[in-house]
């Protein structure tokens, strides 16, 4: 077993919120207990709906926004404070990639000084070899290099991504973590972004975390997959698994409600309710209110992470470790 | 039989760059039509020009009718008649929609008074009703809540409530599923099925996910750079894709089952309106383009099998038979 690269250990954030000035304050408990590894190379997707927690968990990861229980561990040492210099000399070897490429590039820079900036920050390459690097950084997403010195409105949304992966690699990292890096692309320029990811990934022994709501993509991209809901993980296994036969009774009506091209709606597990407000969480199982399946039992208690099978984990008190699936 | 809605030769130009090139659309009584295409072909814009919606500075031309009463150029006056209450669309974002000052029950009122002319108790009645049609619980004590106390998808129930207050004929849903989570997109898709079938009223539904456009519609607009390139219905199209940039939409969503494999995305990207090709739009990024499709157009013609294809080197007829059946059969 290869030592993981990152590794997270019982991760939590709580975000306190006041309505008005002396209003009651409210927690909203973002992310709830989470662990995980990941190891060289591999791509941990991380799927769910708005409000489960997902994009927080990959702020926790990096550091940017501290945890306040649990620790975090990259390459075998504890992640540096948020805001020392040791924790920005570690910005070098991990990078997060945002969702709206036009919000992370700024606008008065031409992309080539955007991809350069980081090496100057971190002080890595010599002089001439940095120009060199960006534009092999620029052909390796796949940029013309008369694309150089355009400023970010003169690209098209999929040219701007190419261009902020190219600044995310820039330092050689060896973790990215993309939070919906392809949502706000069309679909034929969103698979051109992830086979690029993907060729990237293989030349490069990148790790990943692939933050996405996409099933399909994280489907395509990912090695594993955990299924976040309400700040916890509840199902976690390698892909082909978790999208072959979801266990957790939420990862199903997941599964269940991506629209597949000429398949009918019919037979489908549509869930009734919306997903809840994390700031007013049920109590037990915080799925048991939408849940088909749910008894007295899920009301009362949380129900553990917990292995079920060879590689899968399932935090739920109707999936019992035996191979049997709950009944339908 | 005459169609609720004909739109003929519609184009439209920003500041003299046409990015809508004559488009020919027939919406039916009750029908379902999808409309798809990457961002910037044209979708909304039809039915924006359509309804009159554009700002000033968009140069429409072509005819709109419904029920063979002509819409553009009409006095104000007799558009609004239309706007809402024969015609209805719902966008995108719902938040955005709603107005977040008004509580959301007033909202509701509101368009059912302007388009069926109810008053006091009965329009608030009927407010009730919708808002119980579009799938809120509990509506009589949320009645008096403002937009930002629901959530997303409930928001866009709201609009659909009052999308649904003038009775309409014809519901232009433009990317209604596309800003919602994976489940409730799933709801919201069986609540415009079951709306549709309830009322009786045509669906347009625009959206780049050709997923859910199978699940709601029956005929499909496929449009490239301000035309409609192929239009057939439903099993036609996803038995056999004729056109290559719809051939094209279909390979390049990842798969749920099956093999991991590189995804097959369509090379380039959508071209600038500015600077079109005389030829057919799509040839640059066409696997099939011949060195004439550079400046020569296809023109939108009908096939036998009732489909209409603009290319001249359309993907192969599958003899009717669905791929996946023909693979299998193969082994």
């Amino acid at each position: 077993m290869v030592a993981p690269l990152i590794e997270a250990a019982a991760l939590s954030r709580v975000y306190e919120t006041r309505r008005g000035v002396f209003g009651k304050v409210s927690s909203v408990r973002a992310v709830d207990d989470v662990s995980l590894k990941v190891s060289p190379g591999e791509t941990l997707g991380v799927v769910g709906e708005s409000g489960s927690g997902k994009s927080t968990l990959g702020r926790l990861l990096l550091g940017i926004d501290p945890a306040q229980h649990g620790r975090v561990t990259f390459e075998g040492k504890p992640m540096p404070t948020f805001g020392t210099a040791e924790w920005r000399a570690s910005r070098a070897k991990m990078q997060f990639i945002y969702q709206d490429p036009l919000a992370a590039l700024d606008r008065r820079l031409t992309i080539a000084t955007q991809i350069r900036e980081p090496m100057d920050i971190h002080e890595l390459f010599e002089g001439s070899a940095r120009t060199d690097r960006v534009a092999a950084l620029m052909a390796a997403v796949g940029l013309r290099h008369d694309q150089a010195n355009r400023y970010p409105h003169e690209l098209s949304g999929g040219q701007r991504q190419r261009a902020v992966i190219a600044r995310a690699l820039a330092t050689r990292p060896k973790l990215i973590v993309c939070d919906e890096p392809v949502s706000a692309l069309d679909v034929s320029i969103q698979a051109q972004v992830v086979n690029m990811l993907r060729d990237l990934q293989d030349e490069l022994g990148l790790a990943m975390v692939f933050i996405s709501h996409d099933l399909k993509v994280v489907r395509n991209v990912a090695n594993r997959v955990a299924v976040m809901y309400l700040g916890r993980i509840v199902e976690e296994a390698p892909s082909d698994m978790i999208f072959a036969s979801p266990r957790h009774p939420y990862t199903r009506a997941l599964v269940s409600s991506v629209p597949v091209p000429g398949q009918p709606l019919k037979g489908r597990m549509i869930l009734q309710g919306e997903p809840p407000n994390p700031a007013d969480r049920p109590s037990g199982c915080a799925f048991h209110p939408r849940c088909p399946f749910a008894i007295e039992l899920c009301r009362a208690s949380v129900p553990e992470l917990r292995p079920v099978e060879d590689l899968r984990a399932a935090a739920c008190h109707l999936v019992d470790s035996a191979n049997a699936p709950i009944a339908a | 039989m005459s169609h609720l809605v004909e739109i003929r030769d519609l184009k439209v130009a920003f500041d003299s760059v046409q990015v809508l090139h004559g488009i020919d659309l027939n919406v039916g009584r009750g029908e379902a039509i999808g409309l798809v295409g990457e961002s910037g072909c044209g979708k909304s814009v039809t039915w924006l020009a359509a309804l009159g919606l554009l700002p000033g500075k968009a140069a429409v031309s072509g005819s709109v009718r419904i029920e063979g009463r002509e819409l553009r150029g009409v006095h104000r006056s007799a558009l609004e008649s239309v706007r809402g209450g024969r015609i209805a669309m719902i966008f995108q974002d719902p938040s955005s929609a709603l107005n977040p000052v008004l509580r959301v029950g007033r909202q509701i009122t509101e368009a059912v008074s302007l388009h069926r002319g109810l008053r006091g108790e009965t329009a608030r009645a009927e407010a009730l009703r919708l808002m119980d049609m579009v799938g809120i619980p509990d509506a009589r004590r949320r009645f008096d809540l403002y937009p930002h106390e629901f959530s997303g998808g409930q928001c866009q129930r709201l609009m659909i409530a009052i999308a649904l207050a003038g009775e309409p004929d014809l519901l232009i849903a433009d990317e209604p599923t596309t800003a919602l989570d994976a489940t409730i997109q799933a709801q919201m898709l069986d609540l415009l099925i079951q709306l549709r079938t309830e009322t009786g009223m045509a669906t347009v539904f625009i959206s780049h996910d050709l997923g859910a456009v199978s699940q709601v519609c029956e005929r499909v607009c496929v449009m490239y750079a301000g035309r409609i390139v192929e239009q057939a219905s439903i099993a036609q199209l996803f038995a056999n894709p004729r056109h290559p940039y719809t051939r094209g939409l279909f390979d390049a969503i990842p798969r749920l089952d099956g093999p991991r494999d590189r995804l097959i995305p369509i090379p380039g990207t959508v071209p600038d309106p500015r600077y079109l090709a005389a030829g057919c739009a799509f040839a640059p990024r066409c696997p099939n383009a011949a060195a004439y499709c550079d400046f020569q157009r296809p023109a939108l013609d009908t096939l036998a099998d009732g489909r209409h294809l603009a290319c001249f080197n359309p993907v192969p007829p599958a003899n009717s038979l669905p791929v996946r059946r023909k693979i299998l059969e193969g082994v």
